[in-house]
C-alpha cells in the first residue's frame, strides 16, 4: 500500500512540470498568509478583479515573449533582441495612433497594429537571416538588434513618452472582453496555436531535431535553415504582440523602458519550464508556468512588502532555489542520504511480515 | 563559399563604420582645440531621455548653451553609469573647458572624478548629487533639493488632514532604488509625516519612475491593503500609471485616494487640472541659464557657492489650471 503510494508519488515528481507547478502553488499560498483574500476573484466595474487575475494579466506579455523564446531555444538558439522589439512595436503603434485625427478610429488602430507587427516580422527575418543565412552565433546576431533596436525605438519616440488616448488600442493590453482581460485571451490563443502547430503536426519534432543536430537534420532532408528562420520570425512576432500589450496597458510608449530586460526574464521562464538551453527539446506548458512563476514572484514582493533594497536579492534566492530543486542531480544528492535509512527500515518491515505467518 | 563571403563583407562593413566613427571623433576634438580661441567648450552627460522632465532639462541646457555662446558636447548615458563614465573620460580626452553631468546613481564616482580633477577640468553636478566624501572633486552642485520637494509634499498632506484625528493610510511609490531623488524624496516626506502618529506609510515599493511599473505596483497595493487614503509617488509618471490602476479598481483617483506627486510635467499637470492628482511639488528642469553662468565663472576661476538651488514652486489643482497653458514642458 505505502509502496504503491510512494511509487505514484515518485512517478508524479518525475513529471517535468511537477516542481515548477509545486513552487508556483507554494508561492501563491505564501501570499495567503499576508493577504487573507489573495485568492478572491470578484467582478468589479464590469470586469474580473483580483490578485490572481493581476498575475496572469501582467504576466501575459512575458508569456508571449517566452513562448517565442522557447522555440528559438529549442533550436539551440537564443534571441536577445525581444526586449528591443517590444519597445519598437509599442513605439511605432503609438506614434501612428498619435498622428491620427481621430485616435478612437478602429481602422487607424488596426493599421497601427498591422504596421507594428509587420515591422516585427521584418526584424525577425533579419535575425533569422543572420543566424541561418550568414551563420552567425545566435547570441551575437541578436545582440546587434538588442542594442541597435533600443536606439531605433528611441528614434521613433524621439526620446519622449508618447501618450495616446485611444479606446480600441487600450483593449489590447488594458481592456476586457466578456469580463476577462483581453491580454490573457490573446496570450491563451497564442499558446494554444503554438501547441497545436508543434504538437499536432510534425513541426515540433522538426524543431527539436534541428536543435539536436542541425547538420544531421539537414542531411536527413529537413530544411534546417527554413526552420531556424521561421522560429526567429515567430519569436519576433510574439515579442511584437507583447510590445502592443505593454504600451496599450499604460496608453503610452516609452522607448527607453518598455520591455527592458524582458529577454532575461523570458530566458529564465523558459529554463524554469524545463526547456534545455542546449536545444533539442522544449515544453511550452513549462514555459507558461515559468512565466507565471516570475510574475507571481513580483506580485508577492509587492504584496508582502519586501523592501525595494532587498528585492533583487530575494528574487535571486527564490530563483536559485527553484533551479536547484528542479535539478534531478541536486535532488538525488540531497535527498538520497535521508531516504536511504527509511528505505532500509521499510525493507526490514517487509521481511518481518513475510516471516510472521 | 557564399556564406563566408557574406560574413567577410559584413565584418568589413562594421570595421569601416568603426573607423569612420573614430575619425569623426578625432576631427571634432582637433577642431575645437585648434580653432577654439576663446569659445568655451562644455561636456555635458545627461542621464537619458526617460521622461518629459528630462527632455525639457536637455532642451534648457542646449538652448542656454547656444545663447551663452558655449560649444556644447552633449552625450546621452541611456541611464547607465558605465556609459556616463565613458562619456566623461572622452570629454577629458577632448580637452573640454568644463564638464557638467547628472549622475545616474549616487555612488561610484570617485575614480573618474579624480581623473577629471587631475586633468584640471572643473566639474559641475546638475540635478543629481554624488555621495562622494571628497567635495573638492566638483566645483558646485546645481539642482533641486529633493529633500525639500519631499518635505513640501508632506507639509501639504499634514495641512490637508489638519484637525482630522482619523488615521491616514499612505502608500508610497519610490523612484529607482538607490537614486538620489528616490532616497531624498522618501526622507523629506517621511520626516514630515512621522511627526504625527496618525499618518502611517503602510506600503512602499519601487516603481522605477515608469508608468508601467507604477500601475503594476499600485494594482498589488490595492489588493493587499483595503484602506488606502493617500498615494505619494516620487514622480508624475508613476502617479499617472497608478491612476489607471485606481480607476480599474472602481475608485476615483484624487477623491477616494488623494494623490501627491513630484515634477510637474505636462501630462501630470493635466491630470492635476482634471482633479485626478491632488498636489504636485514642482521639480523644475529649466536650469540651463543658471548652469551656463556657473560654467563661465568656474572656468575663470571665480569663487562660486558649492550648492545652487533651482527656483521651484508647488501646484494645487486650481493653480495647475491657471499655469497649464503657459507650461514649457
Amino acid at each position: 500500500m505505502t509502496a504503491s503510494l510512494s511509487g505514484h508519488m515518485s512517478a508524479l515528481t518525475r513529471r517535468r512540470l511537477f516542481w515548477p507547478v509545486t513552487i508556483l502553488i507554494v508561492l501563491l499560498l505564501a501570499n495567503l498568509l499576508f493577504t487573507p483574500d489573495f485568492f478572491k476573484i470578484e467582478i468589479r466595474g464590469g470586469h474580473l478583479y483580483g490578485s490572481l487575475i493581476d498575475i496572469v494579466r501582467f504576466g501575459a506579455p512575458l508569456i508571449m515573449v517566452a513562448l517565442g523564446m522557447t522555440l528559438v531555444i529549442a533550436t539551440r538558439g537564443i534571441d536577445l533582441s525581444v526586449g528591443s522589439i517590444v519597445a519598437i512595436c509599442g513605439a511605432l503603434a503609438c506614434l501612428w495612433i498619435s498622428g491620427q485625427d481621430d485616435q478612437n478610429s478602429v481602422a487607424g488602430v488596426l493599421t497601427a497594429v498591422g504596421l507594428a507587427l509587420g515591422l516585427a516580422l521584418v526584424l525577425g527575418l533579419w535575425n533569422g537571416f543572420l543566424v541561418a543565412g550568414v551563420g552567425m552565433q545566435p547570441i551575437i546576431a541578436t545582440l546587434i538588434l538588442m542594442v541597435a533596436g533600443r536606439g531605433l525605438a528611441q528614434l521613433i519616440t524621439d526620446g519622449q513618452i508618447i501618450t495616446i488616448n485611444s479606446t480600441p488600442y487600450k483593449l489590447i493590453g488594458g481592456g476586457y472582453w466578456l469580463t476577462v482581460p483581453f491580454s490573457i485571451l490573446l496570450a491563451l490563443g497564442a499558446v494554444a496555436l503554438a501547441v497545436a502547430l508543434t504538437r499536432r503536426t510534425a513541426l515540433g519534432m522538426l524543431i527539436e531535431s534541428v536543435g539536436g543536430n542541425a547538420e544531421a537534420s539537414r542531411l536527413a532532408g529537413i530544411g534546417s535553415r527554413r526552420i531556424i528562420v521561421m522560429v526567429y520570425v515567430f519569436c519576433a512576432f510574439c515579442a511584437g504582440i507583447a510590445g502592443l500589450m505593454i504600451s496599450s496597458n499604460v496608453s503610452s510608449a516609452d522607448g527607453n523602458n518598455a520591455g527592458l530586460w524582458i529577454e532575461l526574464d523570458a530566458i529564465l521562464a523558459v529554463v524554469i519550464g524545463g526547456t534545455s538551453l542546449a536545444g533539442g527539446r522544449f515544453s511550452i506548458g513549462g514555459t507558461v508556468v515559468g512565466a507565471l512563476l516570475i510574475q507571481a514572484l513580483s506580485t508577492t514582493i509587492y504584496t508582502v512588502g519586501v523592501p525595494p533594497e532587498t528585492t533583487l536579492l530575494f528574487k535571486a534566492l527564490v530563483v536559485t532555489v527553484v533551479c536547484l530543486i528542479q535539478s534531478p542531480a541536486f535532488r538525488a544528492k540531497v535527498f538520497q542520504r535521508r531516504r536511504r535509512p527509511s528505505a532500509r527500515a521499510a525493507a526490514r518491515e517487509k521481511t518481518k511480515v513475510e516471516v510472521a505467518p | 563559399m557564399f556564406r563566408r563571403g557574406l560574413a567577410a563583407a559584413l565584418a568589413a562593413g562594421v570595421l569601416v563604420s568603426m573607423l569612420a566613427a573614430c575619425g569623426g571623433g578625432q576631427d571634432s576634438s582637433a577642431n575645437q582645440s585648434g580653432g577654439g580661441s576663446d569659445q568655451l567648450t562644455l561636456g555635458f552627460s545627461q542621464v537619458g531621455a526617460e521622461s518629459g522632465w528630462r527632455t525639457a532639462n536637455t532642451k534648457s541646457v542646449q538652448e542656454a548653451a547656444k545663447e551663452a555662446g558655449i560649444d556644447l558636447k552633449f552625450s546621452d548615458a541611456q541611464q547607465k553609469q558605465e556609459n556616463q563614465i565613458k562619456a566623461i573620460r572622452s570629454f577629458i580626452q577632448q580637452k573640454v573647458d568644463a564638464i557638467a553631468f547628472s549622475p545616474v546613481v549616487e555612488s561610484g564616482w570617485d575614480t573618474v572624478l579624480k581623473e577629471v580633477k587631475d586633468a584640471g577640468i572643473p566639474v559641475i553636478l546638475t540635478d543629481r548629487a554624488v555621495d562622494s566624501t571628497d567635495t573638492s572633486l566638483y566645483k558646485t552642485f546645481i539642482g533641486s533639493d529633493f529633500v525639500v520637494e519631499g518635505t513640501k509634499a508632506g507639509e501639504w498632506l499634514v495641512k490637508e488632514y489638519e484637525g482630522k484625528p482619523d488615521p491616514v493610510n499612505i502608500v508610497e511609490l519610490q523612484g529607482t532604488t538607490g537614486s538620489a531623488p528616490a532616497n531624498d524624496r522618501k526622507k523629506g516626506f517621511g520626516d514630515v509625516v512621522a511627526a504625527d502618529p496618525k499618518f502611517k506609510i503602510i506600503a512602499s515599493q519601487t516603481g522605477d519612475f515608469t508608468r508601467a511599473k507604477g500601475k503594476e505596483v499600485m494594482e498589488a497595493f490595492l489588493k493587499a491593503n483595503k484602506d488606502i487614503d493617500v498615494l505619494f509617488a516620487h514622480n508624475d509618471d508613476m502617479g499617472l500609471g497608478a491612476i489607471e490602476a485606481i480607476e480599474g479598481a472602481g475608485l476615483r483617483p484624487g477623491t477616494d485616494i488623494k494623490i501627491i506627486t513630484i515634477d510637474g510635467v505636462k501630462d501630470g499637470m493635466q491630470a492635476l487640472a482634471d482633479g485626478k492628482i491632488s498636489f504636485i511639488a514642482e521639480c523644475s528642469p529649466l536650469l540651463g541659464p543658471q548652469l551656463m553662468d556657473l560654467v563661465k565663472k568656474a572656468v575663470k576661476g571665480e569663487q562660486i557657492p558649492t550648492r545652487v538651488l533651482t527656483e521651484e514652486t508647488t501646484f494645487t489643482q486650481e493653480q495647475a489650471k491657471a499655469a497649464l497653458p503657459g507650461r514649457k514642458y
